[in-house]
C-alpha cells in the first residue's frame, strides 16, 4: 500500500486490577508513559488525541485530559459510544492519519472504579428514590433493570431462538478463564469448570455470577503512526487492516432484534477491507462484558452461522492450543474490566502480534481481531490488526 | 405481589422527567390511558415518544393503544444494589411488544417466576405513580 498506512507502535497498561492509590488521571498518565516507552516517540511529536469520556464526564473527557497530559493537537476525537469507544478511535485515526491531518495519535483510558464507585456497574440502577430520570432512560430506570438485565434479556431470547444453553455460555467463561491463569496480573486466575459457572449465584437469569465481567480499576495506552514514522521506532508496528462501526440503539429496550448486533454490519465490513475471512482470523478479542455478548458477536461477525454460536464454542476453537484462541490476556470475565474494556482489546491483539505473549503467545499470529461493544449491545466496533500490512 | 404492594414500590422508585415528548405519554397514563404515537404520514407506531416519527420524518398524532401484548423476552433481577430496589428482589422485568408492534421495557407483575416464558399474552395494569406520571406494568392477560 503506502507510506502512511496507519500502524500501532506502542501500547501500554497502567496498574490493574487494584490499584486504591492511584485515580483515574494516574492511570491516564502510567499507561501513556508506558505506551511512549515501549515505541520511543518523544512526547513532542504526538498531535492528535482521543480520549472518551467515562463515568467521570467533564474531568477526563478529550478536552480536559488533552490539557492535563498537554497534548498539542491538531486533531481531536472524544466519540463516546460506551466501552467500545477504543475500537471506533483506530477507525477515526487510521482515516485521519490517511488523510494527512495528523502523524502521530494518542489514546489514553483511565479508571479508578473499583477503588473510587466499588462494584455497581453490571447491578446498579443508578438513581435514587425520589429523582427523576431525564432522556432515554425515563423509559427503563422505574422499572429498576440493571446492566446485567439488559444483557441477560439479551440471552433468554437468543436461548428461546436457538436453543443455545446456559452450558454453552460457561464454556466462554471457563476458556477464557485458562488464559486469565497465564495473565500474574488477571482479578481471578484458579480455574473453573462448567458446572462452577452454572452453580455461581444467579444475578440476573439466565446469567450466573461467573457469567459477568469483573469490576476492576485499569488504565491503558496506544501510540498510532505511519508506516513511514514506524520504521525506526523500537517495536514492529502492527498494521491496521480494516476498522468499522456501527450501533443499532443505545438503551437495551429499542434494541431492534435481540438477538442480533451492530457486528452484523460492521464487522464483515472491516473483515472485508482487510481482505480477511473469519478462518484466517489467528487470534479474536472480543469484549466479555457476559458471556452472552461473546457469543452473538461471533455469530455477528461471521465466526459461525447465526444460532450457531452455542456449538461453535463447545467446539474448543477458542480455547488456549485451538484454532482461534479468545481473549488471552484473561479478557473481562478474569482479567480486569474497568467500566470501558475496548482499549485492553487493542493491546492484547498488539502484544499478541508481536510475539509477545510469553505463556499465552497465539503459534504463528499474524492476523487478529478485535470486537468491542459499547452500551447494550449498542454500538459496536471491529479492528482487524495484521503482522503485515496489505500487499 | 397485591396491586396494594405493587403501589407501595411506587414513591421507591426514581420516576420519568417528562420532557416534550413525553410529556403526553406519563400523563395520560396517570389519567388510566396508553398512548403511543403513530406517523400522520407513514403509519408506522413508535416508542418512545419523539418529536417526529423516527421511520421517515413525519409528523405524528396520539392514539390509544389496545392495552395487550406478548413477552418478548424477560429477565429475573436478583441483585440490584440500588436501596430502592434491593428491597424489591427479586422481581422480573421483560420487553413486552404490544400488539400495535412497538416494544417496551415494564415489569411483569402478578405471575410466578415459573409461569414466565417467551411469548406469553400480557395486559397492561397502569398505577399512577405522580400527578404526572403513571407507570404501565404488565400482567398475564385475563388474570
Amino acid at each position: 500500500m503506502g507510506s502512511r498506512d496507519p500502524v500501532i507502535v506502542g501500547i501500554g497498561w497502567s496498574d490493574y486490577p487494584v490499584a486504591p492509590k492511584l485515580d483515574s488521571k494516574d492511570h491516564h498518565v502510567l499507561a501513556f508513559r508506558r505506551a511512549l516507552a515501549d515505541c520511543g516517540i518523544e512526547k513532542s511529536e504526538i498531535d492528535g488525541y482521543l480520549c472518551a469520556s467515562g463515568f467521570s464526564q467533564n474531568v477526563d473527557d478529550a478536552a480536559n485530559m488533552a490539557e492535563y497530559l498537554q497534548i498539542n493537537h491538531r486533531w481531536i476525537d472524544g466519540t463516546s459510544v460506551g466501552g467500545s469507544s477504543f475500537e471506533f478511535f483506530v477507525q477515526h485515526a487510521a482515516a485521519a492519519i490517511k488523510a494527512r491531518q495528523c502523524d502521530v495519535v494518542l489514546v489514553t483510558y483511565g479508571s479508578d472504579m473499583l477503588s473510587r464507585v466499588g462494584r455497581m456497574l453490571g447491578t446498579s440502577t443508578f438513581s435514587t428514590a425520589g429523582t427523576r430520570v431525564p432522556g432515554a432512560s425515563q423509559y427503563e430506570n422505574c422499572w429498576g433493570n440493571v446492566l446485567a438485565g439488559g444483557y441477560a434479556m439479551a440471552a433468554r431470547r437468543h436461548m428461546h431462538e436457538f436453543g443455545t444453553t446456559p452450558e454453552q455460555l460457561a464454556e466462554i467463561a471457563v476458556g477464557v478463564r485458562e488464559f486469565a491463569g497465564l495473565n500474574p496480573l488477571a482479578q481471578y486466575r484458579d480455574p473453573i469448570t462448567v458446572d462452577d459457572v452454572l452453580n455461581s449465584r444467579m444475578i440476573a437469569d439466565p446469567l450466573h455470577k461467573l457469567d459477568c465481567c469483573v469490576i476492576s480499576d485499569g488504565g491503558g495506552a496506544f501510540i498510532m503512526t505511519t508506516k513511514e514514522r514506524a520504521r525506526d521506532l523500537a517495536k514492529p508496528p502492527v498494521y491496521i487492516l480494516g476498522a468499522a462501526g456501527a450501533q443499532t440503539h443505545w438503551t437495551i429496550s429499542q434494541m431492534p432484534d435481540f438477538t442480533t448486533t451492530a457486528a452484523a454490519q460492521c464487522g464483515p465490513e472491516a473483515l472485508g477491507q482487510a481482505g480477511v475471512r473469519p478462518e484466517d482470523v489467528d487470534t479474536i478479542q472480543i469484549y466479555d462484558s457476559f458471556t452472552i455478548t461473546v457469543l452473538m458477536l461471533l455469530e455477528d461477525m461471521g465466526f459461525c452461522k447465526k444460532g450457531e454460536g452455542g456449538q461453535f464454542v463447545e467446539t474448543g476453537v477458542l480455547r488456549r492450543g485451538g484454532a482461534q484462541p479468545l481473549n488471552t490476556d484473561g479478557g473481562g470475565l478474569s482479567a480486569c474490566h474497568p467500566g470501558m474494556r475496548g482499549i485492553f482489546l487493542i493491546n492484547e491483539a498488539v502484544r499478541q502480534l508481536r510475539g509477545e505473549g510469553g505463556e499465552a503467545q497465539v503459534p504463528g499470529c499474524e492476523v487478529a481481531v478485535a470486537c468491542g461493544s459499547g452500551g447494550y449491545l449498542s454500538c459496536i466496533g471491529t479492528v482487524v490488526l495484521g503482522k503485515e500490512g496489505r500487499s | 405481589m397485591s396491586i396494594e404492594a405493587l403501589r407501595e414500590t411506587l414513591p421507591l422508585r426514581a420516576l420519568p422527567e417528562p420532557d416534550n415528548a413525553s410529556r403526553h405519554y406519563w400523563q395520560s397514563a396517570a389519567e388510566g390511558r396508553l398512548v403511543i404515537q403513530r406517523c400522520t404520514s407513514c403509519g408506522v407506531h413508535q416508542f418512545y415518544p419523539r418529536a417526529m416519527c423516527v421511520s421517515c420524518g413525519g409528523d405524528t398524532e396520539w392514539v390509544e393503544a389496545s392495552g395487550r401484548g406478548t413477552l418478548h423476552t424477560f429477565t429475573i433481577i436478583r441483585q440490584n444494589r440500588s436501596p430502592a430496589f434491593a428491597a424489591l428482589s427479586p422481581y422480573a422485568v421483560g420487553i413486552v411488544e404490544l400488539d400495535e408492534g412497538v416494544r417496551m421495557m415494564s415489569n411483569i407483575v402478578e405471575c410466578d417466576e415459573e409461569q414466565l416464558e417467551v411469548g406469553m399474552a400480557l395486559e397492561v395494569l397502569l398505577l399512577q405513580a405522580a400527578d404526572d406520571v403513571g407507570l404501565p406494568f404488565w400482567r398475564p392477560a385475563g388474570g
